[in-house]
C-alpha cells in the first residue's frame, strides 16, 4: 500500500491553521509556521484557491478559508426537505397529467422513491414511498445517470439486468441513451422495466446546479404514448415540474 | 383517462376564496375541478401590548384582503366578469367592534389566541364553572371565544356601551368585517355571519341557530350590536371595487371550511389539519352530539335552507411548533423537514415519551396545571429518540382525541382525511395511521380552506350543482395504512399515557 501523499498533507495542515488562532494569514506566515518553503506553501495555496477552498484577500494578500469549504459541510440535501418543497408541484403534476408522480434520488446503486402522489383516479394504490428503481432501465434513474456523475459511474459499473426485452444492458448503448437524455433534458421508459409500463423523468437541480433528484411520471404506456412515444404535452408538464421544484429549491431559471 | 392529458391551463368562468387567517390574509382562484389557478398572500402585523393580549389592526387587514383579491386576479389575467361567486373563510373567534356610520373600527381585534378575558370566563362561570352555557352553545367558558371578547371592550372602551346600546356599533368576526366592507361598508353594507362563525362567539343556541337571548343578557351584551345568523352558503350581497358585481356567496370558519374542502359530507367522516397546532373535526350529521370527553360541539356547515350539519372539535395545541421548538430552541435541527431524518436514523422511541404540554393539557383532558414532560430517559436515549418521540407526541395526541370522538359520538372512525403542512412529513402520516388504526388520506389540493370557502360559493350560486360534484372533485394523493402490531400499539399507548399522568399538578397555584 502507498504511503500518504504529502502535498495532500500539507494541503491539510494549511487548512488547518487557517481554520484556527488568527482568521487571516500571509504567505510567509503560513510558510514559516509550517516549516515549508515559500515556493510549495504558495503553490499548495494556489491549487486549494482554485478549488474555492481558500481566498485572498485583494487588498491585503492574506489567506482565509473559502466559502467552498462550508459549502462542503452544508451539502447534502434533506430528501425530507426536497419532498416538502416538491409537495405542490407534484400534486399539481399528477392531477394535470393524471398519471402517478414519483420524485427520486442516487440511494445504494438506485433510485430511491422519497416521495408518491397517486394516480388521481378512485383505484386502490399503495404508497411506494421507500422503494427502490433501477438505475440503468427507470426513466428516473436515467436521469440521474446522465446529470449525477456518481450515479454515471455506478450505473455503468452496476450489473444491468434486462427486466424486459427493451431495457438497454450494452455499455455503449447505454450511453448513448445518457447523451440523448442530457441533449433533451429529460429520459424516458418505453416498457424497459416493466411490460406495459412508460414513464418520463426531468433533473430536479438545486441552488448550486447540483443536480439533486428527479420528478417523473408513470402510467400504462396506451395512456402515456402516442405512436410509440411518450406525449409530448406530458414532456412539457414534467420538466415545468422539475423547473419548479428547482427553482424552489434555490436553483436561477435556465 | 381523457385526452385532457397534456392541458395544464384552465379555462374559466372561476370561484375566488379570500382566507382572512391569523397571521396573513388570501385570496386563491379556482377553476370548476377544484385546482388552484392564481394565489395571492399578505401577512399582517401581530400586535402584542401586554404578555397574553394579540391583537389586529383591522383596517389594515380589509386594507390587504382588497390587495390580495386583485393580485390573485391580475396573476390569473382575469376580471371580475371572470369570476361567478366569492366565498370568505376566516381566522374564528378574532372580535372586532366599529362604527356603523363611518366603518372606524373602535379599538384593535382581538384575536382569538388573547387571554386578556381569562379572568372575565371565570367570573361569568359563576358558580357553576366552565360549562354553564355549554348546553346552548357546545362551548366552555374560555377566552377564545368571542362573547367575553365584545364584553371586555364594552367594559373598557369608553363609552362604547352607551353607543352599542344606542346601535352605532357593530360587531363582528372577521367574516362579517370582510362582507361589510365588500358589500359596501357605510354604504348599505350587509351586517351578517355564518353558523359556524356565529356558534364560536358562546352566543348562539346551536339548535336555534339565533342569538340566545338569555346568555346575551348574562353576559350584558346588546343585541342591536349582533350581526344577522345566515347559512354558510348563500348570497349575501354583491361586491363592489375590484369584484364588482360578484356575488358574496359563503362565509366558513377556517376549520369548518377545510371540513367543507375534504368533502366531509357524510356523519362518520373528519378532516385533520397539521400545522403550528392541530385541529380535528367530525361530522356527526344532524345531531349536535354533547361532548363528555373534553370535546366542543359546534356547527360543521349549513348549506341555504338545507338542515345544518353539526361537528364534534377537538384540538392539540402544540405539533408543528413543537418541531420548530426542536430547531429554535433545541438546536437538534436545522430545518422542520430534518425531524423525519433525525427519527428515521432509529428503528423506535428507545423508550422515551415527549408529552409537550407546554401550556398544560387540551382536549381531552383541559389540565391547565401540567406542564410539558420528556419520561423514560436513560442513557441509552439519543437525539434520534426523542425526535422520534416528537412525532409520536402528534400521533398519540391525534388518537386521543379520536378516542373521545368515537366515545361521543358511537359513529367509529372508518378514515382520517388530512391536510396542512406537516402532511409532508411520510414518518409521521405512517405513525398516526399505525396508532389510530385506521387509513390516513391526503388529498390532491393542499389548500382544502380556501377549497372549502370556494365550494360553499359555487353551490350558493349553482356553480356545482350539488356536493356529489364536489366529491368527484375529491382526488387521493397519498394513503398510509396501519402496520403496527396491536399489542406494540397497545404497550405504547400505555406507556403515552402513563408519560402524559405525569405532566399533571406540575403548577401548584392553579385552582
Amino acid at each position: 500500500m502507498p504511503g500518504p501523499i504529502q502535498s495532500l498533507e500539507r494541503a491539510a495542515a494549511i487548512l488547518r491553521l487557517l481554520a484556527g488562532g488568527e482568521r487571516r494569514l500571509g504567505l510567509s506566515d503560513v510558510a514559516s509556521t509550517l516549516g515549508l518553503a515559500k515556493g510549495t506553501a504558495h503553490g499548495i495555496l494556489r491549487t486549494l484557491q482554485q478549488e474555492g477552498f481558500v481566498e485572498q484577500d485583494p487588498a491585503s494578500g492574506r489567506y482565509q478559508l473559502g466559502a467552498e469549504l462550508l459549502r462542503l459541510g452544508n451539502s447534502y440535501l434533506d430528501v425530507h426537505e426536497l419532498r416538502a418543497r416538491a409537495l405542490v408541484w407534484t400534486d399539481d403534476l399528477a392531477r394535470s397529467s393524471g398519471e402517478s408522480v414519483y420524485l427520486g434520488v442516487l440511494h445504494q446503486h438506485g433510485v430511491l422513491i422519497v416521495h408518491h402522489v397517486f394516480r388521481p383516479d378512485d383505484s386502490r394504490q399503495v404508497l411506494e414511498v421507500g422503494a427502490m428503481h433501477p438505475l440503468h432501465s427507470s426513466a428516473l434513474g436515467k436521469v440521474l445517470a446522465a446529470y449525477d456523475p456518481v450515479a454515471h459511474s455506478e450505473a455503468l459499473e452496476a450489473e444491468r439486468t434486462a427486466f424486459t426485452d427493451r431495457t438497454v444492458t450494452d455499455a455503449g448503448e447505454f450511453e448513448k441513451v445518457l447523451q440523448l437524455t442530457r441533449a433533451r433534458g429529460w429520459g424516458s421508459d418505453l416498457e424497459e422495466t416493466w411490460e406495459g409500463v412508460a414513464s418520463v423523468a426531468a433533473p430536479v437541480h438545486d441552488r448550486r446546479r447540483m443536480p439533486v433528484g428527479a420528478v417523473g411520471v408513470t402510467g400504462a404506456v396506451e395512456r402515456v404514448c402516442l405512436d410509440g412515444e411518450i406525449r409530448p404535452g406530458l414532456v412539457a408538464a414534467v420538466r415545468d415540474a422539475a423547473r419548479a421544484v428547482s427553482r424552489d429549491l434555490g436553483a436561477t431559471r435556465f | 383517462m381523457s385526452e385532457t392529458t397534456t392541458d395544464t391551463r384552465s379555462s374559466g368562468p372561476f370561484i375566488a376564496a379570500i382566507d382572512q387567517g391569523t397571521t396573513s390574509s388570501r385570496c386563491i382562484v379556482f377553476d370548476r375541478d377544484g385546482r388552484i389557478v392564481s394565489v395571492d398572500q399578505k401577512e399582517h402585523e401581530q400586535i402584542f401590548p401586554r404578555p397574553g393580549w394579540v391583537e389586529h389592526d383591522a383596517a389594515e387587514i380589509w386594507d390587504n384582503v382588497q390587495e390580495v383579491v386583485s393580485g390573485a386576479l391580475d396573476k390569473a389575467g382575469i376580471t371580475a366578469e371572470d369570476i361567478k361567486a366569492l366565498g370568505i373563510t376566516n381566522q374564528r373567534e378574532t372580535t372586532l367592534l366599529w362604527e356603523k356610520a363611518t366603518g372606524r373600527p373602535v379599538h384593535n381585534a382581538i384575536v382569538w389566541q388573547d387571554t386578556r378575558t381569562d379572568a372575565l370566563c371565570r367570573e361569568l362561570g359563576r358558580n357553576v364553572g366552565q360549562d354553564r352555557f355549554r348546553r346552548e352553545t357546545g362551548l366552555p367558558l374560555a377566552s377564545y371565544f368571542a362573547g367575553p371578547k365584545i364584553r371586555w371592550l364594552l367594559d373598557n372602551v369608553e363609552g362604547l356601551r352607551e353607543r352599542a346600546e344606542r346601535g352605532e356599533i357593530l360587531f363582528g368576526t372577521m367574516d362579517s368585517w370582510v362582507i361589510w366592507n365588500l358589500t359596501g361598508g357605510p354604504d348599505g353594507g350587509v351586517h351578517v355571519t355564518d353558523v359556524t362563525n356565529a356558534s364560536r362567539t358562546l352566543l348562539m343556541n346551536l339548535h336555534t341557530l339565533q342569538w340566545d337571548e338569555r346568555i346575551l343578557h348574562s353576559m350584558d351584551i346588546p343585541a342591536a350590536v349582533l350581526p344577522e345568523i345566515r347559512s354558510s352558503a348563500e348570497v349575501y350581497g354583491t361586491a363592489g371595487g375590484k369584484l364588482a358585481g360578484v356575488p358574496v356567496a359563503s362565509a366558513l370558519g377556517d376549520q369548518q371550511a377545510a371540513l367543507f374542502g375534504q368533502t366531509c359530507f357524510s356523519e362518520g367522516e373528519a378532516k385533520s389539519t397539521y400545522g403550528t397546532g392541530t385541529f380535528l373535526l367530525m361530522n356527526t350529521g344532524e345531531r349536535a352530539v354533547n361532548s363528555y370527553h373534553g370535546l366542543i360541539t359546534t356547527v360543521g356547515y349549513r348549506i341555504g335552507d338545507d338542515k345544518p350539519v353539526y361537528a364534534l372539535e377537538g384540538s392539540i395545541a402544540v405539533t408543528g411548533s413543537l418541531v420548530q421548538w426542536m430547531r429554535d430552541q433545541m438546536g437538534l435541527i436545522k430545518s422542520a423537514a430534518e425531524i423525519e431524518t433525525l427519527a428515521s436514523s432509529v428503528q423506535d422511541n428507545g423508550g422515551a415519551y415527549f408529552v409537550p404540554a407546554f401550556s398544560g393539557l387540551f382536549a381531552p383532558y383541559w389540565r391547565s396545571d401540567a406542564r410539558g414532560v420528556i419520561a423514560g430517559l436513560t442513557r441509552y436515549v439519543t437525539r434520534a429518540h426523542i425526535a422520534r418521540a416528537v412525532l409520536e407526541a402528534t400521533a398519540w395526541q391525534t388518537r386521543e382525541i379520536v378516542d373521545a370522538m368515537q366515545k361521543d359520538s358511537q359513529v367509529e372512525l372508518t378514515a382520517l382525511k388530512v391536510d396542512g403542512g406537516m402532511t409532508s412529513n411520510n414518518l409521521l402520516m405512517q405513525t398516526i395511521s399505525d396508532v389510530i388504526d385506521a387509513p390516513v388520506v391526503r388529498p390532491m389540493v393542499a389548500e382544502t380552506t380556501c377549497l372549502g370557502a370556494a365550494y360553499a360559493a359555487g353551490l350558493a350560486v349553482g356553480f356545482w350543482p350539488d356536493t356529489d360534484a364536489l366529491r368527484a372533485n375529491w382526488r387521493r394523493a397519498a394513503e398510509w395504512t396501519p402496520r403496527m402490531d396491536a399489542a406494540v400499539r397497545d404497550r405504547e399507548y400505555k406507556n403515552w399515557l402513563k408519560a402524559v399522568e405525569r405532566t399533571m399538578g406540575w403548577i401548584e397555584e392553579e385552582q
